[in-house]
């Protein structure tokens, strides 16, 4: 399958590539990215559950702002706990821009045709997010709450990329 | 009540107990961190198993067979009564990775 790679993609590969090289990010700006990254998916999955037209599709889109919103309820509460202030940042910025183009450039898109570029596009979001968090964010994330936080996120949406493989071979 | 009759009243409560063959006994699985534990249990038919869900997500205890599907939110607990015999599968509709059994003897 090729997955064509949105630029909100590209600007998380950005992220892992850069951030390496550069200096190493601060814990309120890698809050601030996850909790972009989460809001993010619930924007494109509440657009999933109007205009999906596959049953499973809608119900993976039902899943999807579930544990998001509940994830990003966690990082809320953590972050108040903690008296930081999540940190805008060049990243954070890069992926809502190019986040909402994605949102349009589906929104055009009707039925089984939007079906398979949401879903595919899920799979591919997924993994850069997953990719972005096991060698970048979590390995940077300073203070262990956050750390456990980023950890427990990644183990449920590496579930969500399973999931969302199994969707897209579903509807082949 | 008198000292007298309290004791007998005490024993019968302590004779029917023992008198019931098997007491229903009360398993407790927990979901946390995506992951339910123990994974197998063993059971008798009559007793409750209690889901006990940590995890800051929604997860459901669905059955293969269609016996149950409970729904557990964010830090609550549910259960149900055994009513049949038998190995049941189950698993979280939500989060289809967390697979466990119960095996329930007659």
């Amino acid at each position: 399958m090729v997955v064509r790679m949105s630029a909100a993609l590209a600007a998380l590969c950005l992220l892992s590539s850069a951030a390496t090289a550069e200096t190493k990010l601060t814990d309120p700006q890698i809050a601030h990215i996850a909790y972009t990254a989460g809001v993010i998916d619930i924007k494109a999955a509440k657009q999933a559950e109007e205009k999906a037209s596959n049953k499973e599709v809608k119900q993976f889109a039902q899943d999807m702002v579930r544990d998001h919103e509940a994830v990003n309820k966690q990082a809320l509460a953590l972050v108040k706990k903690l008296n930081v202030t999540p940190e805008d940042n060049d990243t954070s910025r890069a992926l809502s821009k190019q986040a909402s183009d994605k949102l349009a450039e589906l929104g055009k898109l009707k039925g089984v045709d939007f079906d398979k570029a949401y879903v595919a596009n899920e799979v591919a979001y997924h993994k850069t997010v997953n990719n972005a968090l096991e060698a970048q964010l979590i390995p940077s994330a300073t203070n262990l709450e956050l750390k456990n936080l980023l950890q427990t996120g990644l183990k449920l949406f590496q579930g969500h990329e399973q999931h969302a493989e199994h969707v897209a071979a579903d509807l082949k | 009540m008198g000292p007298g009759r309290y004791v007998a009243v005490l024993a019968l409560v302590l004779l029917a107990a023992a008198c019931v063959p098997a007491r229903a006994a009360t398993i407790q699985i927990s979901m946390d961190n995506l992951e339910i534990s123990p994974a197998v249990v063993s059971a008798k038919v009559g007793d409750t198993i209690e889901w006990i869900n940590k995890d800051m997500l929604a997860h459901t205890a669905t059955a293969r067979n269609g016996d149950f599907d409970v729904t557990l939110p964010p830090k609550k607990s549910a259960t149900i009564v055994l009513k049949k015999a038998g190995t049941v599968d189950y698993y979280c509709r939500y989060h289809p990775n967390m697979k466990a059994s119960l095996k329930v003897g007659p």
